[in-house]
């Protein structure tokens, strides 16, 4: 006996609100992508849970596969944003979005 | 309450405070290092919940890679402070509400789902049974997530080639 199977869904949910909210309110594209992480990490630990629950190791491979994905997306996002920080000299979404609207 | 509960009840708090924690920093260097103890939280509850590969790799991808990646960046880009605030004041009462709502909604469902009450059995997926199983069941996923991976080192290298002029040069062509 370990804990209820809701006190692990809660847990990834708050995990993942404080994730979704870091996304929403912060103005940083580092700081952005951090909060995307955060969700992807949330989501593993209810799969991880959902899998002991349920005694299938279905759960686990989605991590793996999760896990792959994250990866994927912060080298792909991390090169984006240097990039334009290459371009525009700034991480602030609102400046880079006026930055390329003055190029066009 | 068993051992195993009150372990577990430390990691969520380990894990809940460490992420409001970077979520809040305004310095990111911080907000970074803040994180790596969230994700080495969460490698010790997928330990406790009977994952140690994904415990391991959770470790090594996340903490690690990820995080010492997004080190290298922070290092290296120059990150002007904007505004004197941490979260722009037009932005972040709209994120808190839909949060909340989010989040009433995730803790009703998952407490009036029938079975939300189970108390879960401590059970232990041996990382060669695991191996096992994903090779047997998911060997085609596997194969497409390894394409997924080489399709993004190709990706970051073509975003990140340094070219000495400003402009990139496919941006350029493709202007009239």
């Amino acid at each position: 006996m370990i804990v209820p199977f809701s006190h692990v869904m809660i847990l990834s949910g708050v995990v993942f609100v404080i994730g979704m909210f870091a996304l929403l309110a912060r103005r940083n594209l580092i700081m952005m992508l951090l909060g995307v992480e955060i969700m992807l990490n949330a989501a593993a630990i209810a799969f991880v849970g959902a899998a002991l629950r349920w005694q299938d190791m279905e759960g686990h491979s989605i991590v793996l596969f999760i896990i792959a994905v994250a990866a994927t997306e912060v080298s792909i996002g991390l090169a984006m944003i240097v990039r334009a920080h290459r371009r525009t000299g700034s991480v602030d979404p609102e400046i880079i979005s006026l930055e390329s609207k003055k190029e066009e | 309450m068993s051992l195993f509960s009150v372990i577990f009840y430390i990691f969520a708090a380990v894990i809940v405070i460490s992420t409001a924690m970077a979520v809040t920093r305004k310095n990111l260097v911080h907000a970074v290092i803040y994180l790596i103890v969230s994700f080495f939280g969460s490698a010790g509850l997928f330990y406790l919940l009977g994952a140690p590969l994904l415990a391991a790799l959770e470790i090594i991808i996340y903490a690690g890679a990820i995080m010492i990646l997004f080190l290298f960046i922070v290092m290296m880009l120059k990150v002007e402070e904007t505004g004197n605030r941490v979260f722009a004041a037009k932005q972040w009462i709209p994120a808190a509400v839909l949060s909340v709502v989010v989040f009433a909604l995730m803790a009703y469902l998952s407490f009036a789902v029938p079975g939300g009450q189970t108390q879960m059995r401590a059970a232990v997926a041996e990382p060669a049974a695991f191996g096992t199983y994903l090779f047997q069941h998911h060997w085609l996923s596997i194969e497409i997530v390894s394409l997924l991976l080489l399709v993004a080192a190709i990706g970051a290298l073509y975003l990140g080639r340094h070219r000495e002029k400003g402009q990139p040069e496919g941006e350029r062509e493709a202007r009239p």
